[in-house]
């Protein structure tokens, strides 16, 4: 049922991925888990470039025909890009949430918060434990 | 929490379950938009078991219910049903019903499972205090089960595992028959705005017409159907939902309840509601569609040049329509089709323009569709 979770990245523990770039930036979206939860994505609100986020603090909202979901940042950072075509499309949420679902580009300003998050195994189990 | 007698069904179906009013219910099997447009465009079966089921009797029963409903039932017949409002003594809405004559001095009350134990206290004292000896209340849920079979292809399906002949079944009109060999009640009437039923059977064997549906319907594209399609079936539709829309803080004219209110007679309520009407409303609740990008939710504030004005009561996203709907409170001024005001979503204001309802209307409806009800 679930996709396999990708090991080149980190998780959280509100189900968002970040994708460390190596040059101080990271890419965002939510995990495969938090859209099967969500099903039908039909709106996404995305952040304006230039917007301070810190982790925690929703960086974006994706809505199903249910209900209205904050996606947090993972990170301390300033968002510098956002996946403009989830404003036609956001059911690429859905299909490819790993990949064409991204959701922001962020610049980190304290990258070490990245060493806090969970790898691929650590969310597999957190969700495991979440379900039980 | 109180569990409809298909609840390992839904579970071994997969479905997600929510707590809806204290009822564990199954709000999607698969998708809302899948489920949707399924019963948009052939079949859906939705389990209604929460929904309240009270009957009255005896010979004081005609004029017991006039007594306390707002729709005058004078000419009702034997296999008529009526949609009615009962009503506070300051004329707002305890709750929206249907009353299904069953019988000489005989009703069934149909009520919102989330008000059907108010409903029944209400009744009570009712009769009490107003003196109705010869009338029987009883609450007859946990006897009933209540499945409703909507869309295009519902005919089609529930006439294979019954004998009774549907065609000649006039909208908002019902029959006291069998279905597979089990007594039933089916009237041909719904809450998606397409053709389809509404099917009572005895509590411990509607496991048994599911079933047999899901089977009989698997050609026709029949599928099983949560509320959250449901919800949005409704609202599509142009219909309410009492607790989101309407409430006793709620009046029949201000919401689109005036046509079932009967001044010409005296029931509890009625000197609140002629006041209220020959005085006109101040607010009323309108359809609206988003022109901006957005999805307006129940509770979200409107506003009209920057002051507030309103509130959103129903919206989401129409998966037929593919764009946001909704419906909200207004001052009568903005109630016209055409007025456009903002509604706050987080931290901005989107715009919206009121339009008529119903937002979707099926095509090719119903011979019976369109008379009034």
């Amino acid at each position: 049922m679930s996709k396999v979770n990708p090991t080149d990245r980190k998780y959280t523990r509100e189900h968002e991925w970040v994708i460390d770039n190596g040059d101080g930036t990271v890419v965002i979206g939510i995990t495969d888990h938090a859209q099967e939860l969500l099903t039908d994505i039909v709106f996404v609100e995305l952040p304006e470039i230039g917007k301070q986020v810190k982790p925690m603090e929703a960086v974006a909202v994706v809505e199903s025909v249910k209900s209205v979901s904050d996606v947090y940042s993972p990170v301390t950072g300033e968002v510098i890009e956002a996946n403009q075509k989830l404003e036609q499309n956001p059911e690429l949420i859905n299909q490819d949430p790993y990949g064409k679902g991204w959701i922001a580009k962020l610049k980190m300003k304290q990258p070490e918060e990245l060493q806090a998050l969970l790898d691929a195994s650590g969310y597999e189990a957190f969700i495991a434990a979440e379900q039980h | 929490m109180n569990k409809t007698p298909l609840y390992s069904r839904h579970v071994a179906l997969g479905a997600r379950i929510i707590d809806f009013g204290g009822w564990a219910m199954p709000v999607q099997y698969t998708s809302v938009i899948e489920e949707h447009l399924t019963t948009r465009s052939a079949a859906g079966l939705f389990d209604i078991c929460h929904m309240g089921e009270i009957d009255v009797n005896g010979t004081g029963a005609f004029y017991f219910l006039q007594h306390v409903l707002s729709r005058n039932i004078d000419g009702q017949k034997i296999g008529q049903m009526k949609l009615s409002v009962l009503a506070t003594e300051e004329g707002g809405i305890m709750d929206d019903l249907t009353v299904y004559l069953l019988g000489e001095n005989h009703y069934r009350l149909v009520t919102n499972a989330s008000t059907k134990d108010k409903d029944y206290a209400w009744l009570l004292k009712v009769k009490d205090e107003k003196g109705f000896s010869q009338v029987e209340i009883t609450d007859e849920t946990d006897n009933i089960g209540k499945l409703d079979l909507q869309g295009p292809r519902s005919e089609d399906i529930l006439q294979q595992v019954m004998p009774a002949n549907l065609h000649s079944l006039k909208y908002y009109h019902f029959i006291q028959t069998q279905v597979l060999n089990i007594p039933a009640i089916v009237s041909r009437s719904g809450y998606t705005g397409e053709n389809g039923f509404e099917i009572y059977a005895p509590h411990d064997r509607i496991g048994e017409i599911w079933d047999r549906l899901l089977q009989a319907g698997v050609d026709y594209g029949l599928k099983p159907i949560g509320l959250g399609a449901r919800d949005t079936l409704r609202l599509e539709s142009g219909m309410m939902l009492y607790g989101n829309d309407m409430d006793e803080t709620t009046t029949p004219y201000e919401v689109v309840y005036g046509w079932i209110v009967n001044l010409e007679k005296d029931f509890i309520g009625r000197d609140a509601l002629e006041k209220q009407f020959s005085g006109g409303v101040k607010r009323k609740l309108v359809g609206f569609t988003m022109w901006e990008r957005g999805i307006a939710r129940h509770g979200y504030k409107v506003f009209k040049d920057g002051l507030e004005a309103g509130i959103v009561t129903s919206g989401t996203h129409s998966p037929t329509l593919e764009k946001a709907i909704g419906l909200a409170f207004v001052p009568v001024e903005l109630s016209k089709p055409g007025t456009t005001f903002d509604i706050q979503i987080r931290n901005h204001l989107a715009a919206a323009q009121v339009v008529s309802l119903p937002f979707y209307k099926k095509e090719k409806q119903y011979a019976f569709f369109n008379i009034f009800i």
